[in-house]
């Protein structure tokens, strides 16, 4: 009922739906955040650790560190178990038992942040202040939770392509008398290395975008932190937390947070986009 | 000194399903917890009757309706646009600066933060288009979000179809699309449909995106432009004003029971699906 | 982008033909100091008025300001001591006083704070239970996020406050009650109305946070609650408006912890 080259057209506008609702939304949040910046000084606003609205003061440099710590903690912990977990499944563990523990994890990144954030305020949190000292709602118990909550985004990915490569690789090794660990760590891994990249780089995306979870348990303090037990506050936080009651000069200053985030996204997809293709050319 | 590789093995072995077994229990913990302090609180009462006081006593019938209205809308809208962009990138295109461009708004639409989709929905489909704090503005938001997922997984579903299979049909005199319909995608179907899985799984648990646009109605929708609240809000309200404690590990049991259901009936069917073909 | 534009003329067609129903709406937005309060109104005045339908939305009193004046929400809901230059165009009507109680885990065995101590305890100078006759624990100072209309209402009543950096900050009343509850050596502050055993209520100069109180005019820290319509409310929004500041209604609030409106 299509004509080929009109399925063709079709199909090639479509495809830019992904990237012209990134404009859109990028457009919206620019408008709303850019001639604060440059009302403001982008150098004071990223750079200042004063954040106090009320009197005109908005530095974010306490916010940026927050985050960045905070992702880093959840990768710390996310992305060995989830590697590990991904090879032990797909090399490891009889088929059948993998296609059952694999959709199970799978579910898992269904469970909402909410739950996961809930539990560390309830379980997490007190077992950190009595343990450790601090309120308990720090910047350890957000690297924990993010941690946890991008496991199933790590293994169901890094799984699928590990078991993407061609079976041929693994015989091939296994035939030159190679024990299945060499094999995997010498040629699977490494065949399989875009995916799993491909994982961590969403899991970061889900570490730094992830708001409510977050905001739960972090605490956020307004502080650059000076040990993991401190309190503090991502830029996502810092966004969700105080937009519902911003005006003037102060909602602008939560959109220019949100246009420091775009920023930090898009340079991170950069990185990541160069070293996949990378990888794809010297292969 | 030379460890032997079959000893490496051992070791790597040992290291490796010690990580995956904590991780399992990590998780299965979360479910355990939740359930155990939520089923109790399920009966059909508690899911078929109008809250009261908000929420502090009650059920979560209004919630019920809109947290399947919300995902059902916006995989409405996001399904056809991630699967066509998939298909096109991988079929009728050759590696270029313009699927690299694609690729790359793909990935940079996956890393927005959901913070940054509720803002934009806000600004955008509350206020600018007029639609209020509605289940149309929740979804279309929502649909957003999720795009990437779709497009990425069903993109490594059709990638990872045999080039064999495209060549035979071609051989056969079969035109591009035809391909695409009767021979790419039918075999790339059961990822697409974890793509589409995710997607609605995302949508069932995002909470930042759906206060921003849908609002936090307790009332039972009449139209699409009604506010309404999905369980994970209900939830993350209840739990976090510490309003009821007992509803709120309700809520989370009949929302984890929600996703169990939403996934093992995906599966199933993808299992059918290959059964068949086969 | 043409889908885009198919998209939008879809959406468009659908808001033109899917409005058109037969009730009345109204829509509330802002203050999560009020909400509840608003919410229970709503179900008496929708029971009594059965073809109109009022939806109460949270957000905070900047929601509130914002969706009066883009029209989102018919009322807006604020609970600030001044309301800030962009509510200058809307109408406002005070519907209610609430008081700001100070509270601290019920565990902790503080009963009264001084306004200076209190102060101190803010600004970081005071940072051990000790020093005003509690245990040898930390403080932890637990405060609403800039631009709340309850953070900025005791800041001005309280005066001189500059927040201690490692405050932990959340964002509503209830949230904050929660942490208190949960972390024994904290201390937070929130809506009278929303009081209850799971965290101990302070003296303040010696005097209790009750409602007999607050009418007294003893307790220091109140602030009013405030309802804003673009123009002069008309219709419905009235009708709903005027219900609230009748007797009964403010008999009703008063009974769950919040002060009539004179």
């Amino acid at each position: 009922m299509f004509s080929e080259k009109g399925v063709e057209r079709l199909l090639s506008v479509i495809a830019f739906s992904a990237i012209s609702a990134l404009a859109l939304i990028a457009l919206f949040i620019f408008i709303e955040g850019i001639p604060f910046l440059l009302k403001y000084g982008i150098k004071d606003f990223l750079l200042s650790s004063d954040w106090r609205p009320e009197s005109g003061k908005f530095g974010i440099y306490p916010m940026i560190s927050a985050s960045f710590w905070v992702m880093l903690g959840a990768m710390l912990v996310g992305a060995p178990f989830g590697i590990a977990g991904a090879i032990f499944l797909a090399e490891f563990t009889p088929k059948t038992v993998m296609h059952i523990i694999k959709p199970a994890i799978e579910l898992l990144a269904a469970v909402p942040s909410v739950i996961y954030g809930f539990i560390g305020v309830v379980v997490l949190a007190p077992i950190i202040r009595e343990v450790f000292g601090g309120p308990g709602l720090s910047l350890l118990a957000g690297a924990i939770i993010l941690g946890i909550m991008i496991l199933p985004t790590v293994i169901s990915i890094s799984i699928d392509s590990i078991l993407a490569v061609p079976a041929s690789f693994r015989e091939g090794s296994l035939a030159l008398g190679a024990t299945i660990w060499q094999t995997v760590h010498m040629l699977t891994i490494k065949a399989a290395k875009s995916g799993i990249i491909a994982s961590i780089i969403l899991g970061m995306g889900r570490a730094i975008g992830e708001t409510m979870a977050v905001i739960m348990v972090t605490g956020n303090a307004v502080m650059i932190p000076n040990s993991a037990l401190d309190s503090v506050r991502t830029l996502t936080a810092n966004i969700a937390l105080e937009m519902s009651y911003a005006t003037g000069m102060h909602r602008e200053a939560l959109f220019a947070t949100g246009v420091v985030l775009f920023i930090v996204i898009i340079f991170l997809n950069a990185i990541a986009s160069v070293v996949i293709r990378k990888k794809v050319i010297t292969k | 000194m030379r460890v032997s590789p079959k000893y490496t093995q051992i070791g790597a072995v040992t290291i490796l399903g010690a990580a995956t077994a904590f991780t399992v229990a990590i998780l299965i913990f979360i479910i355990i917890f939740v359930l155990e302090k939520g089923l109790p609180v399920l009966s059909f009462n508690f899911l078929f009757t109008n809250p009261s006081d908000m929420g502090r006593s009650g059920g979560i019938l209004p919630i019920l309706i809109g947290t399947v209205l919300l995902p059902v809308l916006a995989i409405i809208v996001a399904a056809p646009l991630g699967i066509c962009t998939s298909v096109y990138l991988v079929e009728f295109t050759l590696e270029s600066r313009v699927t690299r461009l694609i690729r790359f708004g793909t990935d940079c639409l996956a890393g927005v933060p959901s913070i940054i989709f509720g803002l934009f929905g806000f600004i955008f489909f509350v206020t600018i288009l007029g639609m209020g704090w509605s289940i149309m503005s929740g979804g279309l938001s929502l649909a957003l979000m999720i795009l990437p997922t779709i497009i990425r997984t069903s993109e490594e579903a059709i990638r990872a179809v045999p080039k064999a299979y495209r060549e035979v049909s071609f051989s056969l005199g079969a035109s591009r699309w035809q391909t695409v319909r009767k021979v790419v995608l039918p075999n790339a179907l059961p990822g697409v449909v974890t793509g589409v899985v995710l997607g609605i799984g995302r949508s069932i648990e995002e909470t930042a995106v759906v206060i921003f646009t849908a609002g936090s109605s307790l009332l039972i929708p009449t139209s699409l432009f009604d506010s309404t609240r999905t369980m994970a809000v209900h939830f993350y309200i209840l739990a976090r004003e510490g309003l009821s404690m007992e509803n709120a590990y309700g809520t989370a049991a009949s929302l984890i029971i929600a996703v169990l259901i939403v996934n093992l009936t995906a599966y199933w069917m993808m299992h059918r699906f290959i059964a068949k073909r086969n | 982008m043409k889908k885009h534009l198919i998209l939008f003329c879809f959406i468009t067609a659908v808001i033109f033909f899917g409005c058109g129903k037969g009730k009345v709406s109204v829509t509330l937005a802002g203050s999560t100091a009020f909400q509840p309060f608003a919410e229970k109104i709503a179900d008496e005045y929708m029971k009594a008025n059965p073809n109109i339908t009022i939806t109460v939305q949270g957000g905070g009193s900047a929601v509130g300001i914002q969706s009066a004046n883009s029209g989102a929400a018919q009322i807006g809901m604020a609970d600030l001591v001044k309301l800030p230059d962009e509510a200058k165009e809307l109408t406002s009507t005070i519907v209610a006083q609430d008081g700001i109680a100070v509270i601290v885990n019920p565990k902790n065995k503080i009963e009264n704070l001084s306004t200076e101590q209190l102060r101190d305890v803010f600004n970081g100078k005071i940072n051990n239970w000790k020093e005003i006759g509690g245990g040898d624990e930390p403080i932890t100072v637990v405060s609403r996020e800039a631009g709340s209309g309850t953070r900025s209402s005791f800041e001005k009543i309280v005066t001189g406050i500059k927040l201690v950096d490692k405050a932990v900050i959340q964002n509503s009343n209830g949230t904050i009650r929660e942490t208190v509850a949960n972390d024994e050596n904290s201390i937070g502050y929130i809506s009278h109305g929303i009081l209850n055993e799971k965290v101990k209520g302070l003296k303040i100069d010696n005097v209790e946070c009750t409602t007999e109180s607050i009418i007294a005019n003893n307790y220091k820290l109140v602030r009013p609650i405030f309802l804003l319509t673009k123009g002069t409310p008309a219709g419905e929004v009235k009708k709903f408006i005027d219900y609230i500041l009748t007797d009964e209604i403010q008999l009703m609030i008063k009974k769950d912890g919040l002060l009539p409106a004179k």
